[in-house]
């Protein structure tokens, strides 16, 4: 259950095609997310998956039957919305219990799967107060609880946490991923964040004006991307990429390293180049490195604490065997 | 800013404001209730003096107050059903995308900006007249006979021009109230499996809870004293058939120029607004609160 299958999907606003024919598969139980920049069309991609828009092209079929005219109710999923659209006038109880009520369930088996949702998302203590009441993260999920209880065959998640403060977010993460894994239904995540991408899904599509980029798992995207739009989205700090004759010693138009694939030396070294901004995290430091006659700026990572400021000279060294090639249409060779 | 110091010279240069606010309420009001313990009539000016309640029992014993009463609870309520049911649909209606929404609109609100005596005259004498008012035509095309709506049905009659005047006003606050509704909860109810009727009845009509209290609020303080709508339609006829309170007290003090009594239905409006206003509060005034 939970197999979604779009095929020459295609949305146009008057005579902007926001998304162009596209095709994609979506397996039973898979965790997918949609990855892009803003605009890019991922939000309007669920929108459409969900119902809420029509498809002016193409097909959408949940479980082998075909849902392109199906309305949003019809098409069993859930979704949950980046500004929750609780309702405010009633109790959490009533907000997950919602869904079940339009469906006319009777009220004894509403109220066992509410308290069995409740229970799952810890929100058992409050499903007598109302979303005003409660914190950001409550809310989530008591949106989450809403989705839930109605068992669909896929959930769909738009932007869901981006408006959670950073420490709530990553804790969000996790319970999303725990309830990935005890639910084992299918998930369609949209988000802007390719750590949110990265860390959450199974399989990345990476999305750029409406069309697919590139589709994977986090670590094929990140080991061999199939563009330069793909490199430079996937992985943070982003990759470094370069033009010119050092790229065509590699035999190529554009090659692309990694900040994390530079080795740092004060005294040699393939590249030279003088020190920029440098953030430390303790862990790592990150080097901004100017003047290389490479790009107009190189991102490295150094491990842990390295003796090194604003303006020295620095020597960096690329692992050969993590470079990235590129032809001219940025396509991977 | 709250010093000692601001906070007393922000109470002496808000007193000539509130003394005169207080002056202004407390002057008219003493001396209402001081005219409606006196005999005072400017028809017979030499009597005159004290008559304790004698004034509240002609007026409250008059054929024509529980009818008055009546007539004035009935105008209300039927003004605030007609307003808030009809703004509502109209609300919706026009919230719709739709082709000259602008042009639309301002059609929509325009009737609020017609003066109460031109819009009862326009409807007096171009759509109620029974010879040739725009109604007795359809109604002749049709091949009925033209029925005399302000002789018939005059309280009916004015209830219709009364709430034509203010669906302008309801249709606006709750415009404005629908369009602050956040779509995506819209949307979020459509997933739920909710149908239009269901949208509107769990998630439209309760966030339009606190616009509704709003228009029913205001509106009752305006409606109680609705004068100028039945004084160029109907005169409050045939007999009182068309008699509120307000229009009562309107016909003892000019019509029958006795002050006296006049003054009494005052009082007795004003307490009959109170219990109104008791009465609201308690039943939608929960609404207001945050």
């Amino acid at each position: 259950m939970g197999q979604i299958t779009l095929s020459g999907v295609t949305k146009r606003f008057g005579d902007v095609e926001v998304i162009p024919p596209l095709d994609l598969q979506i397996g039973d139980g898979e965790f997918v997310v949609f990855v892009g920049p803003s605009g890019c069309g991922k939000s309007t991609l669920l929108r459409l998956i969900a119902g809420l828009e029509d498809t002016s092209a193409g097909h959408i079929s949940i479980d082998g039957r075909d849902a392109t005219g199906l309305p949003p109710a019809k098409r069993g999923l859930a979704m949950v919305f980046q500004s929750y659209a609780l309702y405010p006038h009633m109790t959490v109880r009533k907000n997950i219990a919602f869904p079940l009520r339009m469906a006319g369930m009777d009220k004894a088996e509403q109220d066992r799967r509410v308290e069995a949702a409740a229970k799952v998302l810890n929100l058992s203590s409050y499903l007598d107060r109302r979303p005003g009441q409660l914190s950001g993260g409550q809310r989530q999920r008591v949106a989450i609880g809403r989705a839930i209880v109605r068992e669909p065959a896929a959930f769909l998640f738009d932007e869901p946490l981006s408006n959670l403060d950073a420490a709530l977010r990553v804790g969000m993460r996790m319970e999303i991923s725990e309830l990935h894994e005890k639910l084992r239904t299918t998930m369609i995540y949209v988000t802007h964040d390719q750590v949110e991408a990265m860390t959450m899904a199974d399989k990345i599509v990476v999305l750029n004006a409406g069309r697919i980029e590139q589709v994977g798992s986090p670590l094929e995207l990140y080991r061999a991307p199939r563009n330069t739009f793909v490199a430079g989205f996937i992985g943070s700090p982003k990759m470094n990429l370069v033009t010119g004759p050092e790229a065509a010693r590699f035999d190529a138009h554009t090659i692309g390293i990694r900040p994390e694939h530079i080795g740092v030396h004060p005294t040699m070294g393939d590249w030279r180049g003088v020190v920029g901004v440098s953030e430390h995290l303790g862990s790592d430091t990150f080097f901004h490195v100017h003047d290389t006659g490479l790009a107009p700026m190189m991102t490295v990572r150094a491990g842990g604490e390295v003796g090194l400021t604003h303006g020295d000279t620095v020597f960096l060294t690329p692992d050969a065997t993590k470079i990235h090639r590129f032809d001219q249409n940025g396509i991977r060779l | 800013m709250s010093t000692q110091a601001s906070r007393s010279a922000a109470r002496l240069m808000l007193s000539p404001a509130v003394l005169l606010l207080l002056v202004w309420m407390i002057v008219p009001l003493a001396l209402t209730l001081w005219f409606s313990v006196q005999r005072y009539n400017l028809l017979t000016p030499d009597r005159s003096g004290f008559v304790w309640f004698a004034n509240y029992a002609a007026f409250v014993t008059s054929p024509a107050f529980w009818l008055a009463i009546l007539n004035t609870l009935l105008l209300v309520g039927g003004v605030l059903l007609i307003t808030v049911t009809g703004g509502i649909l109209i609300a919706l209606l026009i919230d719709q995308p739709l082709w000259g929404q602008g042009v639309v609109r301002i059609l929509v609100i325009s009737p609020f900006f017609i003066m109460p005596p031109v819009a009862a005259l326009i409807w007096k004498n171009m759509f109620f007249n029974p010879s040739n008012g725009l109604f007795a035509e359809a109604l002749r095309g049709i091949g009925l006979a033209p029925f005399d709506f302000l002789g018939q049905a005059p309280l009916a009659s004015i209830i219709v021009i009364v709430a034509w005047q203010w669906l302008p006003f309801a249709t606006l606050i709750l415009l404005t109230a629908l369009q602050s509704l956040d779509s995506e909860r819209l949307e979020a109810a459509e997933m739920d499996g909710a149908n239009p009727w269901n949208r509107f009845r769990f998630i439209m009509l309760p966030h339009l809870a606190r616009a509704i209290t709003v228009v029913v609020l205001i509106q009752t303080i305006f409606l109680l004293g609705i004068l100028v709508e039945i004084l160029v339609t109907t005169n409050g006829g045939p007999g009182s058939e068309s008699t509120t309170l307000t229009f009562l007290v309107y016909k003892e003090a000019i019509l029958d120029s006795d002050v006296g009594t006049a003054a009494a239905g005052g009082v007795v409006a004003v307490i009959l607004a109170n219990i109104v206003a008791i009465f609201l509060m308690r039943a939608i005034g929960k609404n207001l609160d945050a």
